[in-house]
């Protein structure tokens, strides 16, 4: 199977193997920290998380579009301001779907499941009637094209790295807002115990309001910047939704760490077993062995220890 | 009958119209491709049989519904495939005597687990027996370790995602997205005309009124009660000194085993098996029909699932795009206004104004009021 390549080959395509996978690493992490934060803070099974995804990326689109008709000298930074729209946006819909539906089933898990389901479907259809069937692709600006020539053969696309400092950029301020601010040990005293955090004077109420709407925000950025590495259709949020519950059931939910760490061996393994047989069975491999492993391992990579 | 081992009054009128409507009015009022299309909803009347022990009674909510109907329903395909792919009626292709896709995908001889599904016997056994042992697996695994709830159901949506990709990706052997086509007899016997589509329908008719039996059964013995018990206080029913994984994997292996043979008739009734009824979506949809029917009700998931197919089939052929807002705030509705779906709603408002009519000439009705309060509504 090496047969063919000298030593320096193989490690050129293991590094640029490795890049993609850090590239899929991105995607993940950002979905499934929106995601950790709804699941692993609320309990919530949030299936239209996906959909909320969708969302930033066709607002990022959208802007990019009109930047192109209205604002072509400042096209190059387009970007950051769709970005910050992405998070509006899908933080907006997000509080109106935890103030219309979700807020009604913290008490039942199990059927929010179902609900999100039917949200989701609705969604699509809405994207589907909106923006047309077909995928779009966002125009990048200039800077962003291109690759970085690292050695001779050795090459990375600029948008892939820009990705991945964004990704590190939202990953540490998630962080920082979950782990160092007022609002954040608000959030965890909630998670902790719901009846006592009310008792000491926590709006219980506002707090799952916004941190559903954190998490979906987080999901409409993760959208913006899957717009630089793929095309958007009604239906693409769908593709990633069961990957990405797995990756924050593999980290162990509610632990930040062990969702990284857990996006990044899933991520890994599939792009490294790509490189060996066809996509279909790399993923199967990697599902399989995830599946495997929380069956062995049900709490997960990195898990809290807890009283039940 | 009554011994009230199986039901009380007022199941046993359910029933009767049940099996009426099934074996007298539709065949009467449908023609034979209307026909075809209630056998195709009724296959998956069979998961939500399932679904209601399962989710209903047990509380474990299994997306993963679909891999069992898919496994079923390949072991039916697969025999059936085999049959129609003889060596006369293949001589054009390279192999004679192999399935066509096979040929297509350079496969030059019988792969070895396809090799004892030329034996109906073998192939009725693995209908059951694979999903079941499949089952069995999955359900050790999990609920020996107290894995239950939201885990669970996302894991068995893994599962599902898994086998689609397998079965997409493994064109060769499985005949990838295009799924198992053309298949033509059973046994010398051919499927395909409207006599036969007839007899098939009253066939599958009659398994799942055996199933509405083993279903009542399960609910009404001592095992559907405990299975209520654990799914309002499951520790309480451990410490009372109740294995409570074993039950667990048994509800869980029992949906299985259903969902099975509803893919099995799924096969022979429509004639193909395609990835497409394995997946994720296909799988929550089955969940659907189950809520919308009622999760606590064994003949309300009968009507849920024909309900919402025929919506669907009217709906997406007329408004395409309503279709699936629709389903959408079916899914809603079903969650927050209906939790027991609508077996919920003809329990509180149809029932009691029967009952009020029978009680007028009659003292002291026994009926729905009683059972729905041993059943109890799902935990809140």
């Amino acid at each position: 199977m090496f047969g063919d390549y000298s030593l320096g080959d193989l490690g050129s395509i293991f590094v640029m193997q490795g890049f993609a996978g850090l590239i899929l690493f991105s995607v993940y992490v950002l979905m499934a920290l929106g995601l950790a934060i709804i699941f692993g803070q609320m309990g919530v099974i949030n299936m239209a998380h996906g959909e909320f995804m969708i969302l930033g990326a066709y607002v990022t689109w959208m802007t990019s579009n009109f930047f192109q008709s209205y604002l072509p000298s400042m096209f190059s930074g387009y970007f950051f301001l769709a970005m910050i729209l992405a998070f509006v946006a899908s933080g907006a819909l997000g509080m109106l779907v935890e103030w219309v539906l979700i807020r009604h089933l913290y008490k039942r898990p199990l059927d929010t499941l179902l609900a999100t389901w039917g949200l989701s479907l609705m969604l699509q259809q809405a994207y589907r009637s909106v923006f047309g069937a077909r995928e779009v692709g966002v125009e990048l600006p200039q800077w962003m094209l291109g690759s970085l020539q690292v050695t001779d053969s050795i090459e990375v696309p600029i948008n892939g790295v820009f990705v991945m400092c964004l990704t590190v950029l939202i990953t540490i301020s998630v962080a920082y807002v979950m782990y160092k601010s007022r609002w954040g040990r608000q959030v965890r005293a909630v998670v902790q115990n719901r009846i006592m955090a009310g008792a000491v004077g926590i709006n219980t109420e506002k707090v799952d309001r916004y941190t559903f709407g954190l998490g979906c925000g987080i999901a409409g950025v993760a959208g913006s910047a899957f717009t630089m590495i793929g095309s958007t259709g009604p239906t693409s949020g769908q593709l990633y939704i069961v990957d990405t519950f797995l990756v924050v059931v593999f980290g162990g939910a509610a632990s930040l760490l062990g969702t990284i760490a857990s996006a990044f061996s899933i991520s890994q393994t599939q792009s490294t077993l790509e490189f060996f047989m066809s996509g279909s069975m790399a993923k199967v491999l990697t599902l399989l062995a995830v599946v495997g492993i929380l069956m062995l391992r049900p709490q997960g990579l990195f898990a809290l220890k807890v009283r039940k | 009958m009554t011994d009230n081992r199986f039901f009380n009054r007022s199941e046993l009128i359910g029933i009767l119209a049940l099996a009426v409507f099934l074996v007298v009015v539709l065949p009467l009022t449908l023609d034979v491709f209307r026909l075809n299309l209630v056998a195709k909803y009724l296959t998956y009347a069979f998961v939500a049989l399932g679904l209601v022990i399962c989710w209903g009674y047990g509380g474990i909510l299994s997306l993963g519904q679909g891999v069992f109907f898919g496994l079923g329903g390949y072991c039916m395909a697969m025999f059936l495939k085999l049959e129609a792919s003889s060596v006369e009626n293949t001589k054009i292709q390279s192999t004679p005597g192999i399935p066509d896709f096979m040929d297509w995908n350079q496969i030059t001889a019988l792969p070895f687990f396809w090799k004892p599904f030329h034996s109906l016997t073998f192939t009725i056994a693995a209908i059951v027996l694979v999903p079941g042992i499949f089952a069995l697996i999955i359900g050790t695994a999990m609920f020996k370790r107290r894995v239950g709830g939201t885990y669970f159901a996302i894991i068995t949506q893994a599962v599902a995602a898994i086998l689609t990709i397998l079965i997409v990706g493994q064109q060769g052997y499985t005949g990838g997205i295009n799924g198992m086509t053309d298949l033509r007899t059973l046994k010398g016997w051919d499927i395909r005309p409207d006599h036969a589509k007839i007899v098939l329908y009253f066939f599958e008719v009659g398994c799942l009124f055996v199933c509405i039996m083993v279903a009542q059964f399960v609910r009404h013995s001592k095992l559907g009660r405990i299975l209520v018990a654990m799914r309002e206080k499951e520790d309480r029913v451990r410490f009372s000194g109740y294995s409570v994984a074993n039950f667990k994997i048994f509800a869980f292996c029992i949906a299985a085993v259903f969902a099975a043979i509803g893919g099995a008739m799924f096969a022979l009734n429509v004639g193909f098996m395609s990835p497409s009824f394995v997946g994720i979506v296909p799988s929550i949809e089955m969940v659907i029909y189950t809520a919308v029917g009622g999760r606590l009700s064994i003949l309300g998931a009968v009507y849920g699932t024909l309900l919402v197919n025929f919506a669907k089939t009217s709906l997406s052929e007329t408004f395409p795009e309503l279709w699936l807002f629709g389903l959408g705030g079916l899914f809603i509705a079903v969650v927050l206004a209906f939790p027991n779906g609508l077996a919920g709603i003809w329990g509180d408002y149809v029932q009691p104004r029967i009952d009020r009519l029978i009680s007028s000439r009659k003292p002291k009705p026994e009926g729905w009021t009683d059972s729905s309060v041993a059943d109890g509504a799902p935990a809140e």
